[in-house]
């Protein structure tokens, strides 16, 4: 019995850390609906920054105040962050702001073994809380009771902050409904500023209380940021009693798990946060977001399908990028090759997101399968390459329809993590089924057949097979389909009512970006001659909503130049630099200020401006919003 | 319109890759992988072994009067961009063979670049047994003692404790599951009377510590074998430390005797683990002095195992280019079959059957001294001695 009270305490106090982040999290979200994938990179900060001071101040004093420097320090950063970057950008399409977010988090990898070293770092044990306590028989270590008492007190500290000062009130009241506060005269820019340096506090305090536990390193941002997501999506985005609740849920879980399943830590909480999106699609303590008052379509420049003359540059364009093999050598004709997958691997997620404005964060699961499809087919069938890169893609319309099923019931953000759980479940099958998948050490020898070999043939292939693919979804997104998906995008009760089956398109829609994600897979498999559980990762799908948001999500040409300018980038840096993050961040982050609606969607405003001033829209745009 | 930037993009690296093509006659190049800003703790070390390896062959005159260049690439952990990264090196760099890579996977699929491209490939770290045996194909050699040597290794001296309850940590991917398995089999080979009463499968990168720790206690064993390393280590120890997991009982633990690993847990390292390592400070052989010296004069710092692996494997690639006389793979394959090399653990040998070298590795005890980690009671192990015979091996590689 001592045996299992001691294994909950432990489970507590690994929830208290996690709410600490999650809470901060939750808390931006709500109020600025900015995802911030830099939550991590603070809570990183927090424990680098902590350790250091905590090694010059000696002493009890020294350490606990070197603790709480480090969460102000941070907070700071925090503040000088959101006011010179993510300001600029609030107005910018939806999940913009993660780009950014994205890009900071590329260079605090780098920066923190720049300033700190490569090495792991050991932080001081807390004084005081250096030993353990007799549990009958069972040592519980103090510093854990510590953390299971924080973890209630934080809770405490921010109901009163919410419930009993005016800033708690406005916070609040900006969390239900942003439009409505600025309206009635409250300083939105301070309020924004002051509820992400709260956040960040809380995040790099997380990570400062981690030193007495943890080693500090330089990829503690990734450990947490994906875990911590989920704990607040769990809760419901913006409650912060969800996220105590859930990180209380998924700690116990994993600590009672691990006693009957030992491997279900790599998936519990992806599992959990499946199950609880399916039967509660808005979270534990969520509520249905109130109706977006901003319709999307009618802030962007109307989409229209290519004229003649433009029609005629693409093929143009398509028949000078054929005539790469006879300049480029092989390499560069690899490299081709591989970003030609990658448009298509863009176009795909782009006809989800922004036709669809149903925005994955697993997308990278389709692209995964299509490449296991045709490992399987070619290793254990035997399948000739023909035949593989017909029925591989398969394997990805099957993933897409099973949870394509699930995850269009959910919006927003709540699908997006929806998706993100499925694409890790479908990764840590990849990963834990060693004997059908090889695990993390893969399939090997998927290589092309003669004819495909040589670097040109396959080179065309994968352009002509990009070039197929990106005009099939721009004809399904000019068709009545496109329209319908577009409908439902921008107004699903009006859609419905003039009898769209508004799921069903969006269901179809999700199936056909996962099987054109499925035909870049397929082609990557025989690019690289194997198949990793890494082909359908986090950092793919994370890619991928770069490369669309990077070309702009509200553009239809979009996805082709983010796919372009992103991998031959990368390819590039990494080939020249080991600090290829440092450069890769700073470029988007710039990228970001001088183009807040992504490359294509900043040009693109800039001819449509040229070519007629749309004095009316702004007028019709505000009586549409009145009227829904 | 959209496409021209493809062609523009596509006509800038080509043009890239044409400049660096203008190679000279009298340089042979050797293109190295790594993960080096995923894994920079393991990575710097090893590259300056390399470049010391770099500075020593050509300040002797180079390989047969050409001078040795090392062109290096970071595959920034992942088994597709470590395959571009050797497309670049054999396209456009023209080196003569590949070297190099960290993670098991990277390894495997540089190999399986090597094996389709027809380039020689010396994998100088990835541990899994793949490497030389069930994935084992001619064009890929390998320096590092393996998973399955360390694991003879650690079980000669954990078959000698009286322990008979053991339990296991191990992170939950290939490496740490071959390990365990390997080491089961061998120990329950040796001494059938031992019992495994449980198993813990942290995610890599993600143990959360305490409840693992308290579910081992739980099943009370009398000695733990764990393959957790870097953070993860340190997760383990200090709430092993704390929760009093390892008072009484044995503990058997891949890799943490290596510097790497060690050095982190400053004065938490826990006393008397039987580990596999490189305490640098303790070998006294006059072939790892001139190379401690070397290295201590260059870079004022003290080696890591890294180190080690970088210098010989650089070392290693150089005879075999010096005895093959020639940058064709079929002839560097020829060469390197069955060569010796002298290293700073003394002189190892590339085997002609499975393609492993006979590198070995220290194995020893934990203690703390000064507040420091440090390895004592070490004794190094030949690799030769930790081998299956060779008929088992000539079963375990796929036929040609």
């Amino acid at each position: 019995m001592a045996f299992y009270i001691v294994q909950f305490l432990t489970g507590l106090a690994s929830a208290a850390s996690l709410f600490l982040v999650a809470s901060g999290l939750s808390i931006i979200f709500g109020v600025t609906r900015i995802v911030n994938f830099a939550h991590g990179a603070f809570y990183m900060l927090g424990a680098y920054v902590a350790f250091t001071l905590t090694e010059h101040w000696s002493g009890a004093l020294g350490f606990w105040g070197g603790i709480v420097a480090a969460a102000l320090v941070v907070a700071a950063v925090g503040v000088i962050v959101e006011i010179l970057l993510l300001r600029r950008i609030y107005h910018a399409p939806e999940l913009f702001q993660l780009l950014a977010t994205f890009g900071l988090t590329l260079m605090v990898e780098d920066l923190v073994v720049l300033i700190w070293g490569p090495d792991d770092l050991l932080g001081r044990r807390a004084p005081g809380f250096k030993g353990a306590v007799d549990f009958f028989g069972q040592n519980i270590p103090s510093y854990d009771l510590f953390l299971i008492v924080l973890g209630p007190v934080v809770l405490g500290a921010l109901w009163l902050l919410f419930q009993r000062t005016r800033w708690g009130i406005l916070v609040r009241a900006a969390t239900q409904d942003r439009d409505m506060v600025a309206a009635l005269g409250v300083n939105q820019k301070w309020l924004f500023t002051s509820v992400f340096a709260v956040g960040v506090f809380l995040a790099a305090l997380g990570g400062a209380l981690q030193i007495p536990r943890d080693a500090v390193h330089h990829a503690m941002d990734l450990r947490i940021i994906v875990e911590v997501f989920v704990v607040v999506v769990i809760g419901g985005l913006g409650s912060i009693l969800g996220a105590f609740v859930a990180a209380v849920l998924v700690s116990e879980l994993n600590a009672f798990g691990i006693l009957i399943f030992p491997t279900i830590s790599l998936i519990l909480v992806f599992l959990v946060m499946a199950v609880v999106l399916v039967v509660r699609p808005w979270g534990l303590f969520g509520k249905k977001e109130a109706p977006v008052r901003r319709t999307p379509g009618l802030t962007v420049i109307p989409w229209r399908a290519l004229t003649s003359l433009e029609r005629l540059a693409a093929l143009v364009a398509l028949a000078l990028a054929a005539m790469l093999p006879f300049v480029g050598g092989n390499y560069a004709l690899t490299v081709g090759a591989e970003i030609a997958i990658f448009v298509i691997f863009a176009a795909s997620l782009h006809f989800l997101m922004a036709v669809g404005g149903l925005a994955s964060f697993g997308h990278a699961a389709y692209f995964g399968l299509g490449a296991y499809g045709v490992a399987f087919l070619a290793k254990l069938a035997g399948l000739p390459m023909i035949a593989c890169l017909l029925l591989g893609p398969l394997l990805g319309t099957l993933g897409a329809l099973v949870f394509g099923a699930f995850a269009v019931q959910l919006s927003g953000v709540y699908f997006a993590m929806l998706t993100l759980a499925f694409a890790q479940i479908v990764w840590s099958i990849a990963f834990q089924w060693v004997a059908v998948t090889g695990g993390d050490n893969g399939i090997l020898g998927v290589w092309p057949e003669k004819w495909a070999a040589s670097p040109s043939h396959f080179y065309w292939l994968s352009l002509g097979v990009a070039a197929l693919v990106v005009s099939a979804l721009r004809l399904i997104t000019f068709s009545p389909f496109g329209y319908a998906l577009r409908a439902m995008r921008d107004s699903p009760l009006r859609s419905e009512a003039i009898g769209i089956n508004g799921k069903l398109i969006q269901w179809t829609a999700f199936v056909v970006a996962g099987s054109t994600a499925g035909i870049g897979g397929a082609l990557f498999a025989y690019l690289k001659g194997s198949v990793f559980p890494d082909n359908m990762g986090i950092s793919l799908s994370v890619d991928a909503l770069v490369m669309v948001l990077l070309g702009g999500v509200e553009t239809v040409a979009g996805p082709i130049f983010g796919a372009i300018v992103y991998k031959a980038l990368n390819i590039w840096l990494v080939s020249q630099t080991d600090l290829s993050k440092l450069v890769l961040g700073i470029f988007i982050v710039l990228v970001v200020v001088v183009f807040p609606k992504g490359i294509v969607g900043m040009f693109e405003s800039i001819t449509y401006r040229r070519r007629a001033a749309p004095p009316k829209s702004p007028v019709l745009a505000a009586k549409m919003e009145g009227a829904q | 319109m959209r496409r021209r930037f493809l062609l523009a993009a596509g006509l800038a690296i080509a043009a890239a890759g044409m400049a660096k093509t203008a190679a000279a006659e009298d340089v042979i190049k050797i293109g190295e992988i790594n993960s080096y800003s995923l894994l920079p703790a393991f990575t710097e070390p090893y590259r300056k072994g390399w470049q010391l390896a770099v500075e020593e062959i050509n300040a002797a005159g180079g390989i047969n009067g050409k001078k040795l260049v090392v062109v290096s690439k970071d595959d920034g952990g992942k088994p597709a961009d470590a395959q571009t990264a050797a497309n670049e090196l054999v396209s456009s760099e023209n080196v003569a063979m590949l070297a190099g890579t960290f993670l098991s996977n990277i390894g495997l699929a540089v190999s399986d670049f090597a094996n389709q491209k027809k380039v020689f490939f010396l994998a100088a770290e990835p541990l899994t047994d793949a490497v030389t045996w069930s994935k084992g194909n001619r064009y890929t050699f390998r320096l590092r003692p393996s998973n399955y040597m360390q694991a003879a290794m650690l079980v000669e001296e954990a078959a000698k404790l009286p322990a008979k309850r053991w339990a296991t940590i191990a992170p939950n991917y290939e490496y740490g599951q071959s390990a365990v398995a390997v080491f089961k089999k061998l120990l329950s080979e040796k001494r059938p009377d031992i019992q495994w009463v449980d198993e813990q499968w942290p995610p890599q990168g993600k143990i959360d510590a305490g409840p693992v720790v308290q579910a081992v206690a739980a099943a009370n064993p009398e000695a733990i074998l764990n393959v957790t390393f870097g953070a993860d280590l340190v997760k383990l120890v200090r709430e092993g430390n704390t929760r009093g997991l390892f008072k009484g009982r044995n503990v058997v633990s891949f890799l943490t005797g290596e510097p790497e690993y060690l050095d982190p847990l400053k004065d938490e390292t826990p006393e008397g683990w039987i580990v596999t390592g490189y305490p640098w400070y303790s070998i006294k052989t006059p072939e790892h002095d001139a190379f401690l010296k070397a290295y201590q004069a260059k870079y004022n710092d003290y080696p890591r195992l890294g180190s080690i692996v970088g210098y010989q494997t650089i070392k290693s690639a150089a005879a075999i280019l010096a005895k093959a006389g020639s940058t064709d793979a079929d002839k560097l394959i020829a060469a390197a079959e069955g060569l010796s090399v002298p290293s700073p653990f003394g002189e190892i040998t590339f085997r002609k059957i499975d393609h492993q070298s006979t590198l070995g590795a220290f194995v020893g005890k934990t203690a703390v001294k000064d507040g420091k980690g440090v390895m004592v009671d070490a004794a190094y192990r030949k690799g030769s001695d930790y081998l299956p015979s060779d008929a088992e091996v000539e079963k375990l590689r796929p036929k040609e």
